[in-house]
Formats: structure tokens, sequence, C-alpha cells
């Protein structure tokens, strides 16, 4: 979508409204912080900012209900991601039984938070909703390699995603009925 | 699909004059041949799906196969048409501006409802006007698709065709976003073992039957076939049966959606990964054409590349998984000379060089394996030529099965007789050799690609050899001994070419970086033959293939060039 820009009228061309906007900004914390007693900054890292709903923090792998690892090494957020960030090993040829109906599930699973850019990407590619970017914003490490999160510190970081559609499970349960002959 | 099929066709339409038909296709007019050989060469009368290709519309289908029978079962190819109007006088019907009256095909019982015909087996009529995206056949593109679809499981996150998936490519240019069926999807089987290479996902399947023909005329194992009734139709092997034949794969390529699975491709890559390197497999003298899928320097599949000439849309399966070899661990990664303990190319070549220009004339030989390149045979034979050296290569056989696969198991047997290497029976050198190692003749053995000690000249006679020259890709008994040694490129890892039994120089391209100090041996033998005989065949590969080309009566009578040389190859004379 091409946004169109709006001309400026002449009394916004003058910069004097935006410079009075500035100002009474600056006064207000000015105001605050001198009667109020209220505080602009804040004792990082003691202190953390409350990220709101909605940031793009650090992306992480989630579980379902079940404690089964949601993703199914479809590889569409390794193709998808501009820094080339995450590196999927996929599981081979071997049937594994313990997937049950879902057949498959990544191998290996690696993010390098050093390459992520947290564009979130990943989590509106995923078909599986196995990947969500969390509120993590604060990543620190003292090596490279820490920095490359394999898949069970992101399965551990991710948690539990209570998803209600449970796609797997419902093709698992209407297999399982269609076994039984039923003549009616 | 027939523009390509005719665009890859060696043996061309017959010079007489072709004869043509005039269609009209969406409107435009375009001459097509009456006929067009069938997927046995045959000439059949030709198509609407095939004039519709030429016109350049493409029709979308998926039981249709240019190399395969046709069976007109999917319905996708369902276009609407129109005939000239025929008057009771047998003439056709002129409208007022003199051009003839089209009858748009309808229902018999319901004039305005379009009929459509399935484009794959419709033969064209002259004066026949096709309609491949007007409005009726949209709609019933859009009607079929939508039907098969209905038990399809959707599961494209975990299914190895996505990406080649023509159900997936159709659904986007004709599918619907948002599926209207309301009932319960029938489930069929998910993990069938057809065969020892061979997964069947029966969900997936949409009943095309192009396995079931593949394996039936063209493998001639017929094998598979469809069993149950209505929505629980499904693939599977006649009982008591193995889908193991040799050419099982195949099946995996034509399937047009992620039913057959290749149990060795299964779950290791997502094909949009794979970077496609045009080659050929060196499994046998029959050079099929192949396409070598690669990602992060590691090779994952090859799949057969048409070639009418060659191997048609085929390849054999034991052919096609003779690649891991290639990515073993214990590849020959180091350069080196026990002699001098040098470890870097230059030094080896420049000490290996000196070596041999004080070698008296004849007591060198040279024992090429027939599965290097043109190239590099030329090359070993210049040098040979050069010392007066003894030449051969190693015979290589097996049982042919007279389709694809050769008796002769090595690719390029015609490439080493054609540069002189060995004479038209293979290896009848190698007791010469050995005779004159054991002679004391012959101290320097300049071997390329086998191991001699399996071939005629056992450890023994090996141990009298002052100078072993080896160059290999694998370790062996001779790499053990040699006392020159130098890592080379399997052929996925290089350029060059074979020259097939029939007699075809084809080449390979590289797809994938040589492990460890590899390098190619056309590269490192160039250098050699520059300092053991000062003349220099470079610079570069393009300049000493086209020196080969003038060299080699056999080329020069063809009249090849690197650049000519195309994909499918270049037919010599022998």
């Amino acid at each position: 979508m091409i946004i169109k820009r709006t001309e400026l009228s002449w009394l916004e061309r003058m910069y004097f409204p935006t410079l009075w906007s500035g100002l009474r900004v600056t006064a207000r914390h000015f105001y605050d912080t001198l009667f109020r007693g209220g505080r602009v900054t804040m004792e990082y890292p003691e202190q953390r900012w409350t990220v709101p709903e909605g940031y793009r923090g650090a992306p992480y792998l989630v579980k379902d209900a079940e404690d089964r690892t949601k993703c199914v090494s479809c590889q569409l957020c390794e193709f998808v991601c501009p820094p080339k960030a995450i590196k999927i090993t996929p599981p081979g040829p071997a049937v594994d039984p313990t997937t049950g109906n879902v057949e498959k599930r990544p191998r290996e699973f690696e993010i390098n938070m050093l390459r992520c850019i947290f564009c979130g990407f990943c989590q509106e590619v995923c078909p599986e909703e196995a990947i969500f970017l969390m509120k993590d914003y604060s990543l620190t490490g003292l090596s490279r390699k820490e920095m490359i999160y394999d898949k069970e510190k992101l399965l551990s970081l991710g948690g539990v995603h209570n998803d209600q559609i449970r796609k797997w499970k419902k093709k698992e349960a209407e297999a399982a009925s269609q076994e039984a002959f039923k003549p009616e | 699909m027939s523009t390509a099929t005719a665009a890859n066709t060696e043996t061309k339409p017959p010079a007489p004059a072709v004869e043509t038909v005039r269609v009209k296709v969406d409107g435009r007019v375009v001459d097509v041949p009456r006929t067009l050989p069938d997927w046995q060469g045959k000439p059949q009368p030709t198509t609407m799906l095939q004039a519709c290709a030429i016109a350049g519309a493409e029709v979308p289908h998926y039981c249709y196969h240019p190399k395969l029978p046709i069976a007109g079962n999917c319905r996708m190819c369902l276009v609407e048409f129109g005939t000239p109007m025929m008057g009771p006088d047998r003439k056709p019907v002129l409208s007022e501006d003199g051009s003839p009256k089209i009858a748009r095909s309808v229902l018999p019982y319901e004039p305005g409802t379009p009929r459509g015909a399935i484009a794959c087996a419709t033969p064209i009529s002259p004066g026949m006007e096709i309609y491949p995206s007007s409005p009726a056949t949209k709609q019933m593109r859009e009607a079929v698709l939508e039907s098969l679809l209905i038990n399809h499981p959707l599961d494209c996150p975990i299914c190895d065709q996505a990406g080649e998936c023509k159900l997936q490519e159709y659904s986007v240019e004709h599918g619907q976003a948002e599926s209207r069926f309301a009932e319960v999807k029938v489930h069929k089987p998910k993990q069938v073992d057809l065969g020892p290479r061979i997964m069947l996902d029966d969900e997936r399947c949409v009943l095309c039957t192009r396995c079931i023909r593949f394996s039936r005329d063209v493998a001639q194992d017929d094998a598979l076939g469809i069993v149950n009734r209505g929505s629980h139709n499904s693939i599977a092997a006649f009982p008591g049966r193995q889908f193991d034949n040799n050419y099982t794969l195949n099946t995996v390529d034509i399937c047009p959606v992620g039913a057959l699975t290749s149990k060795d491709f299964r779950f290791r890559m997502r094909v949009w990964f794979l970077k496609e390197t045009r080659s050929v497999c060196a499994s046998c003298a029959t050079g099929c054409n192949i396409l070598i899928s690669s990602r992060e320097e590691s090779v994952y599949r090859y799949e057969p590349r048409q070639n009418d000439a060659v191997n048609a849309c085929w390849m054999c399966d034991s052919g096609r998984l003779n690649y891991k070899w290639i990515g073993r661990e214990d590849r020959l990664l180091n350069v080196r000379s026990s002699r001098s303990g040098a470890r870097a190319w230059a030094a080896v070549v420049a000490e290996i060089a000196e070596t041999l220009r004080s070698a008296p004339q004849g007591s060198v030989a040279v024992i090429a394996s027939a599965r290097q390149s043109t190239e590099e045979l030329y090359l070993l034979k210049k040098l040979a030529a050069h010392l007066g050296a003894l030449t051969d290569s190693v015979e290589r056989l097996g049982e042919g099965d007279g389709f694809l696969v050769n008796a002769d198991r090595n690719p390029n047997t015609n490439g080493a007789r054609m540069t002189g290497i060995c004479f038209t029976e293979v290896g009848i050198q190698i007791p010469k050799i050995a005779q004159g190692i054991r002679s004391g003749r012959i101290h320097t053995l300049i071997v390329f690609g086998e191991d001699v000690t399996r071939h005629g000249i056992d450890s023994e006679t090996l141990s009298k050899v002052s100078t072993l020259i080896v160059s290999d890709i694998l370790p062996n008994e001779t790499t053990r001994r040699a006392h020159f040694l130098l890592p080379g490129c399997a052929y996925a890892e290089k350029r060059g070419t074979f020259v097939n039994a029939k007699g075809r120089l084809q080449r390979f391209l590289k797809a994938v970086e040589p492990r460890g100090e590899a390098r190619p041996e056309w590269e490192f033998l160039q250098e050699l033959v520059h300092q053991v005989t000062g003349e220099n065949l470079g610079p570069g590969f393009e300049a000493l293939f086209n020196r080969m080309a003038k060299d080699v009566p056999a080329l020069a009578s063809a009249g090849v060039e690197w650049g000519k040389v195309g994909d499918l190859g270049a037919p010599l004379t022998l």
C-alpha cells in the first residue's frame, strides 16, 4: 500500500507549533519531577520496563497443552527469516512413533539471537502457531555460542501455548472414529 | 508441457512438410501439427492440451504426463471449446462477415450450459476453437479442484511435496481461500510402506494413476492398483507384492502431490532450499541426465532431467541413490608427498613434475579410471604420450536390464577409448603393466580413481613401484601406498564431460564445493602437463575443453565446443 504524504499547511511549515508541543512535554516533565516527585528515569537493570501488549521481543518455541512440541519442522521460518538467524535440522526419514499423526518434529532448532532482528516474520509465517515473539528484550551472554539458543532452551523459555484449534488432535480423533465400522 | 517436450526432443518431427491443422486458442490463430509423438514416440492426433501448449496457454493437469499413456481421469484439464457449425449440406455455416460460425460445446439437453472436454484426450479438428481462459473453463477448473480437495488433508507443513506440488500451485491459481466442505473428511492410512524405497500417504493422493501407469507400462512391473470404492479409493500394491523394482522412485517424481514419497529423501530437507544443478548420473554408461539437489554444500537427492535421446524422464533407483559417498567422512582431504613431506599443492605438483621429467621413456605407466571426465583422460593421455607410457583403464561390468541400466558400469568408457587411454577392449594392457613392474622396466605408476590392487596389480607388485602417484576420492589400498597422494573431486564437485554408451558427449556441472584440499583433477593435471611437457592447455576449463575438442578426432569431426554442447549433450560418431 502506498501512503500519500499530506501537504503541510503554512502554519505547520513555520515549525512553531511542533516546537511548542515539544516544549510542553519538557515543561510537563520538569514540573512533575520538581513538584510531584515523579521519576523519568529507571534504575535499569534492577528495575525493568513492562513492555506493552504486542511487543516484539525474542522469538521462542512453544509446546501445546499436551506437552507436544508444536513445531513440525516445515522450515518456513528458516526460509522467511531476513537475517538468517534460524537453523532447523529436519528429523530425517526414520519413522518416529512418538510423533503420532504429526509425523514430524525438528531434530534441532537453533536461533542465533545475535542475528535475530525481532521482526516477527517467523511468527507470522508459522502455519502451526509454534513460534512467538515474547517479551524478552534484553538478551545477554558471555560468548557468541551462548547466544545461539537451541531447541531445549527455546522450548523452556517459550512455555505452553493454549491453542484452541488443536488441529492434529482433531485429525487423530476423526481418523480413529472412522476406524470403527458403524452401519446405520 | 508438450512445448517443453518439443524443445527437448532430439529427434525432431520428420523433415518432410509437417501437416498442420489451423485452430484458434483463446481467439489466437495457431497452426499445430496434425500429429505429435505420444508417450512411446508413435504419431498420434494432436490433442487440445498440446495445441494449447504450442499456443502458450497452460492447461492445468494432474493425470496427463507426456511420457505416459493417457488416462483422462483427473478432469483438471477440462476446457470449453467450439467447432465450426455444419449445415445440412455438410458445408460450414458462415456468419455475415464470411467467417465460419462456431458452435460452442454445450450440454445436450441444456443448451445454455457449456460442456467441457478433457484437453489431454480430445484430438483437435480443423477450425476448432479452444477457450482455455474462458469463464466457463475457469469455473470447471475451480469445481474440479474443489472436488479434489474435499478429502485432502491439507497437511502441507509436514508434506515433502510442498513447494513442488501441483495441488498447491493450482490451488493458488484456481482455488478458493476457504473450504465450503462442512462434513468430516475421509481419513485414509498415512504411512503405507509400499516397498523398500517408497512410502505412501493415501490421504494426499488425487488418484491420477500416474504411478500405476508408470509401473505397468514403463517399468513393466505391474505392481500397483486402486482398491476400495468411492471416496475410500486408494493406491495399493497388489496383495503379497512389494513395489520394489529398480525404477520405483520415478513414481515419486511424477506423483503430482505428496502421496508417494521417497524414503531416502523423506523429511530431510524442504525443496525450496535446494539448488538444482544439471549433471549426468555416473553409475553406468547410459549417462542419465540428472538434476543434483544440494544445499549448503551437501547433496540431498538426484532427480532425472528430461532428455529424450537418453533417459526420457526416468532414471533407475540404484543410480539415484548412489550419491552418499560424496559426503562420506573418510574422504581424502589432504595433498601429500611422502618423499619430501610437502603438503601444499604447488610443491607436490612441482615435485611430481620433476620426477616425471627425469623418468626415462617407457618407464611410466598410467591407469586411469573410466569414471574420470573426458578432459582428465585427455590430459593423462597427453602426459602418457610425452613419457611413452602404457595406459589403460579398468573394466567394470554388471548386468544390464535392457531399459536404462547398462552392463558397463563405468560412465565414461567411450571417453577413455576416444582419448586413447584404453583400447576397445578395456583392461588388456593391465597384465602388461604388471609384468613391466615385476621385470623392473616400469618403475613409475600413475593411478587415477582406481584401487589397482583389486584390478590386476596386487600389492606385492605395487610395492615394487618406486614412484606411485595416486589421485582418488576415497581411501583404499592403493592410496595408502601412494608416494604422491592427490585428493580428487567427485563429479558433483567439478565440471566435465562423459561420453555415454551410445557415444553421446554430455556435460556435468559443479553442484557443491570440493571437500578439504581436494581439487578438480583436470585443474592440477593441466598444471602437471604444463610443467612436464611445456605445453599449456589452459587457461581454465573451457580453453582445455575446446583444445581437446580440436585434438581428439571423434570430437573434432563432430565440431563440438563447450558452449555448444548444451544441456542435452552432443552425439558423436565413434
